[in-house]
């Protein structure tokens, strides 16, 4: 039995679905924002002096017009980014929202839901919970930020941090950590919007909190049924 | 009816009677964002930086990161030092002009000016800098745009030096007027840092022009541009003196 016929039988909650509770949701705005302009900022850094000679980013998509008013962004939203994070994670392990969702991670089933996922026969009628791969891919990413902002701060302060820049191999040891985060949660937003775009019915619900129950989506049963 | 429906069908009766008013709303709102949407694809252009309100907030957020890396300094936090196969050659040219329009200082004429709240102002010669107690270091000078090079500097102790002219130590600045006409300040905690010199030498040999000849200031905890070159006039104030790229933009503490 879903989570949403249990709502329907006992007649508490509306017949909407709760999916998303406005701390996660705040925090996912923020976030998307806050990484939005530390990325398009970053790339205008980095174009300054490039870590790897043959990599460079468009000034086009870059963000801050040259490379102090880049330099003011990214240490202006690095704020709004690690305050968001800290508070969320504090949330996430307080609130039990990281148990309750983000766990068990089984190997097996990040296998099988992963072949459910490439064959398009995952399940998504029920939004209010992740799959295997998701839930690895949302703590890889939060995983990815955290070590990004590490190398970050090693790099802006390498010799008040420099303990933190010699865990990541010194000054540019810390460099390229901080450009292969950047990398990987390119990497992530890249998927993660292509699935929204392939599972609309995931996108409203982080801008309301609620979603209606799965019968009332029939585009997504017809792609469940098996 | 339960009350949630009632209150979703009243919300919606209202927002029917005040639909036109919501339209204009909105597009006022449509406009606002298509007008910062505009302002950001200006950043592109070199002179243009930000909307004077987002700018306004940027400006302050660095003047904020000022004071988060002035209380996150410490006098007896040294930088990481390397030994002499660790420098790097050769030790890259930097400047906002080529390497061939770096300033020749007569080092025969060459007197350090001194300025603002100093005791003893007397200009300095480079004989007489030469006679004072010297230091030498190997360090990471790292460059505000990302890449470093490892460099070894030999010279005076700066707050040996702001000491012996009798500087007012509790003074919040240190200026640096040099001969390329660059400009730039530091604050009095990281001029007093034990590692910061009146740079003499580059490599055990007589700071050569490109490097900043006569005399540099070098100073590990800070960025590159806080490391200015053919020093002529140092000044000790209490107002803010900003500096040739702090003044475009840069982060002024430059804190490393």
């Amino acid at each position: 039995m879903s989570a949403s016929t249990l709502n329907a039988a006992s007649g508490v909650r509306s017949a909407r679905l709760r999916v998303h509770p406005l701390a996660v949701r705040l925090w996912h705005w923020i976030n998307a924002f806050a990484i939005v302009i530390m990325i398009t900022s970053g790339w205008r850094i980095y174009d300054a002096s490039p870590v790897f000679p043959g990599i460079r980013f468009p000034p086009q998509i870059t963000l801050g017009g040259w490379l102090a008013g880049a330099l003011q962004w990214h240490f202006a939203a690095m704020w709004l980014l690690m305050i968001n994070f800290a508070v969320y994670i504090l949330y996430g392990v307080m609130s039990g929202h990281f148990a309750r969702k983000m766990t068990p991670i089984a190997p097996r089933d990040v296998v099988h839901d992963l072949g459910a996922a490439l064959s398009f026969k995952l399940a998504h009628n029920d939004v209010t919970t992740y799959n295997a791969v998701q839930k690895l891919a949302y703590v890889g990413v939060l995983a990815a930020i955290l070590i990004t902002i590490l190398a970050g701060l090693a790099i802006w302060k390498p010799v008040q941090f420099q303990e933190l820049a010699w865990l990541f191999g010194g000054y540019d040891g810390a460099r390229v950590v901080h450009f292969f985060g950047m990398a990987a949660i390119v990497l992530f937003l890249i998927i993660h919007l292509a699935l929204v775009t392939l599972v609309p019915s995931t996108f409203l619900p982080m801008i309301t909190g609620d979603a209606k129950p799965a019968g009332a989506a029939p585009q997504h049963q017809r792609s469940n049924a098996r | 009816m339960r009350p949630s429906d009632e209150m979703r069908r009243q919300a919606r009766d209202l927002s029917i009677s005040v639909r036109p008013e919501l339209r204009l709303i909105e597009r006022r709102l449509f406009l606002r964002q298509t007008l910062s949407l505009g302002a950001l694809t200006l950043l592109t252009g070199c002179d243009a930086t930000a909307p004077s309100g987002v700018q306004s907030i940027l400006t302050n957020m660095s003047k904020f990161n000022d004071a988060v890396q002035a209380a996150i300094f410490r006098q007896d936090r040294l930088a990481p030092t390397f030994s002499e196969q660790d420098i790097t050659k050769p030790f890259p040219f930097n400047a906002y002009y080529s390497e061939s329009e770096a300033p020749v200082v007569d080092l025969a004429t060459y007197k350090l000016e001194l300025s603002g709240m100093i005791a003893d102002r007397t200009p300095w010669s480079v004989e007489a800098l030469r006679g004072l107690p010297q230091q030498s270091q190997i360090t990471r000078h790292c460059c505000v745009e990302g890449w470093s090079a490892i460099g070894k500097w030999g010279g005076v102790p700066f707050a040996d030096f702001l000491k012996r002219v009798g500087a007012d130590l509790t003074a919040r600045y240190v200026g640096f007027r040099c001969a390329d006409n660059y400009f730039t300040s530091i604050d009095m905690a990281s001029a007093l840092h034990p590692q910061t010199i009146l740079a003499l030498t580059y490599a055990d040999e007589p700071l050569p022009v490109k490097y900043g000849a006569p005399m540099k200031l070098r100073i590990p905890t800070k960025l590159g541009f806080k490391n200015p070159k053919h020093i002529m006039a140092i000044f000790v104030t209490d107002t803010y003196p900003g500096g040739y790229w702090e003044d475009q933009g840069y982060n002024w503490f430059g804190g490393m």
